[in-house]
């Protein structure tokens, strides 16, 4: 029944820039303390107090603007936003509008295999607003102004999605992409990056987009796959009803994995915007723009190129390394300690990343460091253990045992390298077997694998599986 | 002792000279404050403890030696519209009668740096919204000359108290005329200096593009005294110039030989009451006689000032006064039943008339379909104004003509027609929308009223500005007059 | 240009005044001529201009990325109508 509609999506994401202070004045924007505690006069929209801008701001706007090969503005000015809210302190939001300092960007996505270009619009600085607190005293709502002027950058994409699973690789993408510029945390759980999405749909081949509806502040990966998905089912259900999309803001409500019409905020706005008198507009010339290059550090897509031609690495381990940057740097640290680069890719996107999603871990919080990875690798390479005891030496790395040799030493895990101790193990074996030496002669080579494993058990795993091969061949061979 | 026909220069020399002390000259004009501010109703809140603490403190460090400087020790008062930490700070607004300011303004800690003496703050316009001062949520300011005339406002308490002789100096602000107004019916002197010259941190918003500082003193000399206390660059508001200040001082004493005055023809037309353009004649000829050239000026779109004014100030002004919405500070509604008629009853009940309509009328003036039509109309002809007035700079080095169009008018002659009562400013508002310093200096009177004389100067052109005030003020006495009243 | 009633009570709710109904008209009248003594602008070419909002044509200057201000919640909320543990309040608000 969807077969025949088309879905039209563009995200906005407000991404909070990873400065010391705010937009405007010199109070802290760090996370989790005391209501109003780090809200000062002019946070608080005291009679005669003025703003004054945050020059990091321009760097990182700069920063998202080069990485989205956009066009950075010379020239952006500050304009008031006017509505009223209580937290909102000034009744008007200081934002940009006709002249935002980043503008006609793009970010590539890949879905099904399949790259595409999406547009980005533009990227423009404002302030935060405050948070409200239902229910902080009878019937009453209090507010908290810690947040506002908070800096953002609002990073609107272009109507260029057509899917949910293509939002989330846009949102995705994009979200690795400030964290490896540096200019955002990405915590989504703090609001450090948020979503809204507008959607609409229209038939197949309709030219005139549909009425969308936004859908405000979605704060997961998960919720904005859910929230798109039941909002074109709720539109094309809707349309085909006989009904009409009307154009809204709305609340996606992750228990019920609905969307709702936020009524009070329906009222039509009319925000009479105007620049900001007290704010002039930012210039900047080519050598603040050169300097900002100059410092940008490698973005995800060169940087996966060079893992392909330097390292050797597949397409697929250069991505997954690349996805995030964390993850690249731990990569590398782990190749720098002089680990082979396909073994330092294979436990990197294997055992560790398993290790990270099971235990839900930041690349950060891994409790094996890159430099124990390393170690491990190499007692690998020596051949002191095997690939298959080396992930029991992860484990035991993991749950923090100490470094490879340590958890080598501890569980005896060494590997038997002795030439001598495994030809006699395995003349006893053979001896012990002769029905199945039988069978391997007959020609019923399937039985060497029963001999390899009698030598493990024998050895508990710790007989190098290259030289056991070797060995038995021979012997059996007779 | 008459230490109120001193100027500040004058009792700056007399406290050097130890002919008197802080301490004396404090108690001497708060005894006048208290005599005479029941008739004009000028200050708004007295600080008289505070001030005679800070006096004792000038005398003991000019005790020690360590005096601050020539304003150590001299009494004045603050429009009410800066921020003064612990003080009640009102605008005029009963929306802010409950407010104590947690912070002090920028201007208000230069001249606390500079040591002067802080007697209270001065009635005003509701947000300095006005030019009667009959918008004050404090009640009406009366003309010292004649107290059934208004003072002319914005800033009419810091005038009126000048005029009389209640302090010897004040600040103000000037938006559209509120100091060179004021100025002129009280009889004093007053500037407004270049945009951006004194920080505007702490001094509550009207329109923040046009709003600017400056002094109220009896002569150009005792204002360019104060005005460099207050000026200077400030890193708290991004309009303020990052540029040095000329020293106002010492510049005062050249000769305006060779300097030509510009005299816009569109300030001597039509609507100019015959008493002011025959006093403003005679001080261009005393020019004359200083030794300056006169010219006639044209700045063609200078007619368009008012509506242009009247549709950027307003719109500022909507935004600027959007805070006061009862959650954080100043009045709020009691029992408010849900958010919107908070602010609602709020804003309807701490707001005066004069205010709301200007609220209403820059709503209306960014609303969606108006915007361009208004707003941004104005802001084009304003840079026509503008570029009228530096294209005549080109010719000239100082413009001059009547400060306002007539003499001062009776307490509620006016408050029935807002348009009548903005025309008041119609020499003075074109002055701000280009940004230029302006004063206003007495030069006549007519029916026992003063007449002032509005010159302007060049961008950052204070000190010739001051200067030519103070050549005038060296060969004439009317800055000298005080109200039989208040001698 | 004048404004009708309608159009005031719009002006009105944006800016969030209460405006009783026998006000209304008074500022109906008010806001209508200032209108009229506005609309003197109309009789201006401005094609070719651009807008002036600050008459130095100043531009903005940048501060360091450094906090500066300590905690300071009890001298400013002294003067707050209604606060509680710190907070703001204001009657409850609905999304």
């Amino acid at each position: 029944m969807y077969s025949n509609w088309e879905t039209v999506i563009g995200l906005e994401i407000h991404a909070q820039l990873s400065t010391n202070s705010k937009l405007f004045s010199g109070s802290s924007i760090a996370y989790g303390a005391e209501p109003n505690t780090q809200a000062n006069e002019v946070d608080l929209a005291l009679p005669g107090t003025l703003p004054v801008l945050n020059k990091e701001v321009m760097n990182l706007a700069a920063r998202l603007g080069i990485a989205l090969n956009a066009t950075i503005n010379k020239r952006s000015v500050f304009e008031r936003k006017n509505y009223f809210y209580p937290d909102l302190p000034k009744g008007y939001q200081t934002s940009q509008l006709e002249l935002p300092i980043v503008e006609h960007g793009e970010l590539f996505i890949s879905v099904n295999g399949e790259e595409k270009r999406i547009g980005v619009t533009r990227a423009h600085l404002e302030e935060d607003a405050g948070k409200s607190i239902h229910g902080a005293a009878e019937g009453c709502t209090g507010i908290d102004l810690n947040r506002a002027g908070t800096p953002l950058l609002e990073i609107v994409s272009e109507p260029e999605l057509s899917s949910a699973a293509e939002a989330v690789a846009y949102m995705k993408k994009l979200h690795s992409l400030v964290q490896y510029i540096g200019i955002c945390d990405g915590n989504m759980q703090e609001g450090s990056f948020r979503c809204d999405a507008n959607v609409s749909v229209r038939p197949k081949g309709q030219e005139e987009l549909g009425t969308r509806a936004e859908i405000k502040n979605i704060n997961s990966f998960r919720f904005v796959e859910k929230a798109i998905n039941y909002e074109i089912e709720r539109q094309i259900d809707l349309i085909e009803d006989g009904g009409e999309v009307v154009q809204e803001t709305r609340l996606y409500d992750a228990e019920k994995n609905e969307t709702r019409s936020m009524r009070s905020k329906e009222e039509a706005n009319d925000y009479r915007y105007f620049p900001c008198p007290d704010l002039l507009p930012v210039v900047i010339d080519d050598s603040f723009i050169d300097a900002v290059r100059g410092d940008m550090p490698e973005l995800p897509d060169a940087k996966k190129a060079r893992f392909v031609s330097d390292f050797g690495l597949s397409d697929e381990d250069a991505a997954q390394l690349t996805n995030s940057r964390p993850m690249a740097d731990y990569f590398e640290a782990v190749v720098a300690d002089g680990v082979e680069a396909k073994m330092a890719a294979n436990w990197c996107n294997g055992e560790l990343s398993a290790w990270l999603n099971k235990e839900e871990k930041d690349v950060a919080e891994s409790p094996v460091s890159a430099a124990m990875l390393a170690g491990m690798c190499k007692r690998i390479a020596d051949n002191t253990i095997s690939n298959k005891i080396a992930k029991e030496v992860f484990e035991g790395m993991w749950n923090g045992e100490g470094d490879a040799d340590a958890v080598i030493d501890a569980k005896g895990l060494k590997q038997i390298t002795d030439t001598g101790a495994i030809e006699a193990m395995i003349d006893e074996i053979i001896a012990n077997n002769a029905g199945q030496v039988e069978q391997y002669r007959a020609g019923k080579e399937k039985v060497f694998g029963f001999f390899v494993g009698q030598v493990m058990k024998a050895t508990q795993g710790k007989a190098n599986p290259a030289q056991v091969n070797q060995i038995l061949k021979q012997k059996l061979a007779g | 002792m008459t230490w109120h026909t001193k100027t500040l220069t004058e009792l700056s020399n007399a406290i050097a000279a130890r002919e008197t002390t802080s301490r004396e000259l404090a108690e001497h004009f708060i005894a006048r404050v208290e005599a005479f501010d029941g008739e004009l109703n000028t200050f708004v809140t007295r600080t008289f403890d505070a001030a005679l603490a800070a006096a004792d403190a000038a005398d003991a460090r000019r005790a020690a030696g360590e005096s601050l400087g020539p304003l150590d020790g001299l009494p004045f008062a603050h429009k009410d519209i800066f921020c003064t930490k612990g003080v009640k700070t009102t605008c005029g607004s009963k929306m802010l009668d409950n407010f104590i300011s947690p912070y002090d303004a920028t201007v208000v800690e230069k001249l606390q740096a500079a040591g002067m003496v802080c007697l209270g703050k001065t009635n005003m316009d509701e947000f300095a919204m006005g030019s009667s001062n009959e918008t004050s949520y404090y009640g009406d300011v009366k003309n010292p000359w004649n107290t059934s005339k208004v003072p002319g406002g914005s800033s009419g308490g810091s005038a009126s108290a000048v005029g009389a002789r209640l302090v010897p100096a004040t600040t103000g602000t000037d938006t559209g005329g509120s100091i060179r107004q004021p100025a002129a019916f009280c009889g004093i002197t007053g500037i407004k200096p270049t945009y951006g010259r004194v920080s505007r941190y702490g001094m509550i918003a009207f329109a923040s593009s046009l709003d600017q500082a400056g002094v109220f003193a009896t002569t150009a000399e005792d204002a360019a005294l104060m005005l460099q206390a207050m000026s200077g660059f400030d890193e708290r508001d991004s309009t303020s110039i990052e540029r040095p200040v000329d020293d106002l001082v010492t510049g005062l004493g050249e000769s305006l030989a060779g300097k030509t005055i510009g005299l816009p023809k569109q300030f001597f037309a039509d609507g100019l009451e015959p008493e002011v353009k025959d006093a403003v004649d005679a001080a261009i000829n005393e020019y004359k006689n200083l030794g300056a050239e006169v010219k006639e000026i044209d700045l063609p779109n200078i007619g368009l000032s008012v509506p242009v004014y009247y549709v950027v100030a307003p719109a500022e002004a909507s935004a600027n006064l959007s805070r006061f919405d009862g959650v954080r500070y100043g009045h709020r509604c009691d029992n408010p039943e849900d958010l919107t008629d908070l602010y609602k009853r709020t804003r309807a009940e701490g707001f005066g008339d004069e205010v709301k309509r200007r609220i209403m009328m820059g709503t209306y003036a960014l609303s969606s379909g108006y915007y361009d039509a208004y707003y941004i109309k104005a802001q084009k002809i304003r840079r026509l104004i503008r570029d009228d007035f530096l294209k005549a700079f080109e010719e000239v080095d100082l413009i001059a003509g009547p400060t306002t169009p007539g003499l001062p008018f009776g307490l509620g002659e006016q408050t029935d027609d807002p348009v009548t009562m903005y025309l008041n400013d119609i020499f003075t508002i074109g002055v701000n929308l280009a940004g230029l310093p302006g004063m206003s200096i007495p030069v006549g009177e007519a029916s026992g009223l003063p007449i002032g004389l509005q010159l302007v100067g060049k961008h950052f052109g204070e000190a010739e500005l001051l200067n030519a005030a103070h050549q005038y003020q060296q060969v004439t006495d009317w800055h000298k007059a005080i109200p039989a009243a208040f001698q | 240009m004048s404004l009708d009633i309608d159009a005031v009570k719009n002006i009105a709710h944006l800016a969030r005044i209460d405006v009783s109904e026998k006000d209304l008209e008074t500022y109906t009248k008010d806001l209508s001529n200032i209108l009229d003594m506005v609309d003197q602008m109309n009789a201006v070419d401005v094609t070719g201009v651009e807008p002036l909002s600050n008459a130095l044509d100043a531009t903005q200057r940048l501060r360091a990325d450094v906090v500066t201000e300590t905690n300071k919640r009890e001298a400013l909320q002294a003067n707050a109508p209604a606060t509680e543990d710190g907070v703001f309040l204001v009657p409850r608000v609905i999304e």
